[in-house]
């Protein structure tokens, strides 16, 4: 809180950051409420980022702690990498919401409850036995206690819908406080209530009575004393827009196909947290987008791999147990030697796991989760908006070596949202492909011939000639092939020049990527933080804080992970040092221990939720 | 955005293409006295009659004997994994409707490890010619009994007898709704060509059961159906608009029995007007599922011949509508308006 100013008859105090967690039953609305409450935020032009937090029960029993869905939104006046460690402010809509989210809330934080829901019923559903409302136990907080659902009832009073339908009307009043809390205009959100509900005018009318008497509540009632305002963001000169990861990931394909002049083509099965990537490009067929939902995973990416033969950027989407039934497709394609994309949206596993929440435990499944020498460059993306390029890399990737690559982003980043800076359609990269036109080769009788296999002598790349091109028809296939004609072969010999070849093929892009950048302000520290994906959000702002502390630490964080670029030797070996914390139990500190011979340490953690900056700070603390 | 294959075109469409211009270079490898030279001699043969050139041709094949089949065609081939050519076709077929996709499969790989892709490229009715190599038994593998295989078949691995009951492939295909479905004999070149003219003809998914013979782990399998002696009593050859009749002088017949099966009678007995007279183009598949029930293997009457042919729009021609229609509806799209599609906000 920096300076106080006076605005109508309530103070305004000016805050840098806050962070907001929304919290309700999954039938409460608490993610519409939270993405209304962020488009509002992206749109004053504060840098924001979140954190969708859903069950995976569409509707778990109403009132249980296994139905609380939660959305959180950290937004400020300057940079931010997190959805925030703790929330400021607690928005409680039921006393199960707040039994599974009080423990995040810090001592004296705020916490507003919708005290209509505390029924003898709903206490008892979770286990309270004292209503937490009049017991001590809510002392260290400060606590408002509203009666949302009935002040929401008598402002949709007289609108000719029914109970059911008022009363679900009560996040737009939570949202209208909250909006009027911290200043958020809500046209925005008027507006889009206006589009969804043009048939429905009755819904509409509630909608947006209840939003305007939840902004009004604040604005009137005694309890409040004051709003606050986090002015907008200082950041680079440009045009933005707020974006999740899956629909980043989305646009950069379509930029993807748009940029190589190749058709794009989707195979997928609807997965938990990939399907949106599905829906997104489904909704652009005026960009010559097919999408095939296909009967299961193995259709998906077969299809894929089959249209990428055509000459179509073949891209299946889906979450980790659909790539371990696509392995025998991508081991294919890495014989035939096709671009191909796989995009893992990354999940709690194994098996089912944790569908809804995040983690990054697919990492050594995309590099050695397949049969034989099987070797898949991978990419990933450390933040929503950076699936964009990331799609883009792989994309790039895969066309210029003829090679399936993975890209991997998470639960996180695809529905986590942050504001964009729209890149300059001319300044992204040329991915122009050149098909095979004719004729590579001459037989011993002096005829032209087309040797499929007669790769590129710098990328080693393979021609790669689409059906209906005269002259060039050839047959590709699992079975082994002889180096440069393609055809059958079981030489003993020639497997293992094909199975270096292949490897070389993926090693060598390590000299088509940026090197590994190493942020070493004063170049004397001796702990190296090394991550890559998702927790780069979180590692970044606990280096900032370390640094703040007086800590002397370095920060590196990797977008390739096969190959790792042509410096990684010699960054990791050159401290002392090296600290990994991934959401898994040890994944890239295991390659990285065996690639590199470096006494890496890893920091874990598998809990479905990213990690917060306190949590690597502690650990950088712990090591410096 | 469509697709334009590189290359100048040397003017094959000048001469008329033969047999020859769709044979590849490659030495044929499957045993001597298999069942699929038959079936590959006469794609070539016929082949050269569809007037598409050999680049404009691709043959899709899974894991099997049958699938070493696009090796020998010189056309684009792809032999892929086992089970899944139904679905790598169709991912080629949907983005390449310039085309001419052929999937070659077998008994194994397109009902067993297959079925999936099989039954939903069927359903979707995806522009493609699918030939399904029905030899009852595992070759490539050396003698294992397969879905097709009769039940109590002993094999390597089933000494004591397979307690599997088998699909009938004509049945599954037609419970799968396809819209084009047949059953030709290897032996016979004359009805499998004419069957293969068919299908080709057809749009949308044609499947093709060819009942073909492995010399090697399941010899004369179809014995009782094609020998000289025999087979008289034994084929059941469909033909449009006709009294479906076999036998000696065409001495037996079919009509429709009780509880919507159909049985088989002696013409003598009900008279010619009593029979089912075959229809090709009925709109529901019924019928044809009844005449596929009458034989659960090649030891008693079997039909062959031209199940069903129904005309249904194509999966492929139904997506590239949606794509003129978006296009129409939209403009072509303009990636620089995509990225601002949402609220926008500049910082000077």
């Amino acid at each position: 809180m920096t300076t106080t100013e006076t605005h109508t008859a309530k103070t305004v105090n000016e805050l840098d950051r806050v962070v907001i967690r929304f919290a309700g039953d999954s039938g409460d609305g608490m993610q519409l409420a939270g993405d209304r409450f962020t488009d509002a935020t992206a749109a004053f032009g504060n840098d924001l980022a979140t954190l969708p937090d859903y069950p995976a029960e569409i509707r778990a029993p109403a009132g249980t702690i296994a139905g609380v869905s939660g959305f959180q939104i950290h937004f400020s006046d300057h940079d931010i990498m997190t959805p925030g460690d703790a929330p400021d402010v607690l928005v409680a809509m039921n006393p199960a919401a707040l039994k599974s989210n009080i423990s995040d809330l810090p001592v004296g934080g705020t916490l507003i409850v919708n005290e209509d829901a505390f029924t003898e019923r709903n206490l008892e559903k979770v286990g309270y036995v004292t209503n937490p409302l009049d017991d001590q136990s809510l002392d260290a907080y400060t606590v408002f206690r509203l009666q949302i659902t009935s002040m929401t009832m008598r402002a949709v009073e007289g609108v000719d819908i029914g109970k059911k339908d008022a009363e679900r009307t009560k996040n737009m009043f939570a949202l209208g406080l909250m909006c009027w809390m911290y200043g958020r205009p809500v046209v925005g959100t008027e507006e889009w209530l206006t589009t969804k509900f043009a048939k429905k005018p009755a819904i509409l009318d509630a909608n947006l009575k209840a939003l305007k008497a939840g902004w009004n509540f604040g604005e009137t009632a005694e309890l409040f004393a004051s709003s606050y305002v986090v002015r907008p963001q200082a950041a680079a000169p440009g045009t933005y827009r707020n974006i999740s990861g899956n629909t980043a990931t989305a646009y950069g394909l379509i930029a993807a196909s748009k940029l190589s002049g190749l058709p794009l083509f989707l195979g997928s099965y609807p997965i938990t947290p990939a399907s949106d990537v599905l829906h997104e490009l489904s909704k652009h067929k005026n960009f010559g987008v097919r999408t095939f939902q296909a009967e299961d995973e193995i259709a998906a990416v077969g299809a894929a791999l089959g249209a990428a033969f055509g000459g179509s950027l073949g891209v299946t989407t889906t979450s980790g147990p659909g790539v371990a039934l696509k392995g025998e497709t991508i081991s294919l394609a890495v014989s035939v030697e096709l671009p191909l994309l796989i995009i893992n949206v990354q999940r709690g596993g194994p098996s089912t796991g944790l569908p809804t929440k995040t983690e990054q435990s697919d990492l050594l499944q995309a590099l050695y989760g397949r049969h034989g020498e099987s070797p898949v460059p991978i990419v990933a993306a450390y933040s929503p908006a950076h699936c964009f390029t990331a799609a883009l890399e792989a994309a790039r990737i895969a066309t210029k070596y003829r090679t399936p690559v993975f890209l991997l982003t998470d639960g996180y980043l695809a529905n986590g949202t942050e504001p964009w800076q729209l890149p300059e359609l001319a300044d992204l990269p040329d991915l122009h492909v050149a098909f095979a036109e004719g004729f590579n080769h001459t037989k011993t009788d002096g005829t032209p011939d087309f040797w499929p296999f007669l790769r590129d002598p710098e990328t080693l790349a393979r021609p790669w000639a689409i059906p209906g091109t005269p002259d060039l028809m050839h047959r590709i296939g699992g079975i082994e092939k002889s180096d440069g004609s393609g055809n059958i072969s079981y030489d003993p010999a020639n497997h293992q020049r094909m199975c270096e070849l292949r490897a070389a093929k993926v090693a060598g892009i390590a000299r088509d990527i940026p090197p590994l950048e190493v942020d070493d302000p004063d170049g004397d520290a001796q702990l190296l933080v090394l991550g890559w994906g998702s927790s780069w959000g979180p590692i970044r702002a606990a280096v900032r804080r370390a640094r703040q502390g007086g800590a002397k630490v370095a920060q590196a964080h990797f977008t390739y992970l096969n190959p790792f670029p042509a410096n990684t030797a010699d960054v990791v070996r050159r401290y002392d040092k090296v600290l990994v914390p991934e959401m898994n139990l040890g994944q890239l500190v295991k390659v990285l221990r065996s690639e590199f011979l470096v006494d890496a340490q890893g920091l874990n953690k598998v809990q479905g939720r990213p990690f917060t900056a306190a949590e690597i700070t502690e650990k950088i603390q712990e090591m410096v | 955005m469509s697709i334009t294959a590189a290359g100048t075109d040397t003017g094959t469409e000048a001469v008329a293409l033969t047999k020859r211009d769709f044979t590849s270079d490659q030495e044929v490898r499957w045993c001597p006295g298999c069942g699929d030279y038959a079936i590959l001699a006469a794609v070539q043969a016929v082949i050269p009659e569809f007037e598409r050139k050999p680049q404009d041709v691709v043959f899709v094949s899974g894991i099997g004997c049958s699938s070493r089949f696009p090796y020998y065609m010189n056309t684009y081939g792809f032999h892929t994994i086992h089970g899944r050519a139904p679905a790598i076709a169709t991912g080629l077929a949907v983005s390449r409707p310039d085309l001419d996709v052929w999937v070659v499969t077998g008994d194994g790989d397109a009902l067993s490890i297959g079925g999936n892709h099989l039954i939903h490229a069927l359903r979707r009715n995806v522009d493609m010619t699918i030939l399904m190599f029905n030899n009852q038994i595992y070759g490539l593998t050396k003698g294992q009994y397969s879905p097709t295989s009769e039940a109590g078949k002993v094999t390597k691995s089933t000494p004591f007898g397979s307690v599997d009951h088998p699909f009938n492939p004509v049945s599954v295909a037609l419970g799968a709704e396809a819209t084009f479905v047949a059953r030709t004999l290897d032996v016979d070149r004359p009805h499998l060509t004419e069957v293969l003219r068919r299908a080709h003809a057809h749009r949308g998914t044609s499947f093709v059961e060819i009942y073909q013979n492995c010399n090697i782990f399941n010899d004369n399998a179809f014995l009782t159906i094609t020998s000289k002696d025999t087979k008289e009593d034994y084929q059941i050859r469909l033909k449009h608009g006709e009294p479906i009749r076999f036998g000696p002088e065409g001495s037996r017949g079919v009509r429709m029995g009780s509880g919507g099966n159909c049985e088989i009678v002696s013409v003598d007995d009900v008279g010619v007007d009593a029979l089912l007279v075959h229809d090709e183009y009925a709109d529901s598949p019924g019928l044809a599922f009844a005449l596929s029930r009458l034989a659960h293997g090649p030891s008693s009457p079997t039909p062959i011949g031209i199940f069903r042919e129904v005309s249904r729009p194509t999966y492929g021609a139904g997506i590239t509508e949606q794509i003129e229609q978006a296009t129409v509806a939209k403009g072509e799209g303009d990636l620089e308006a995509l990225l601002r599609s949402a609220d926008t906000w500049t910082i000077a």
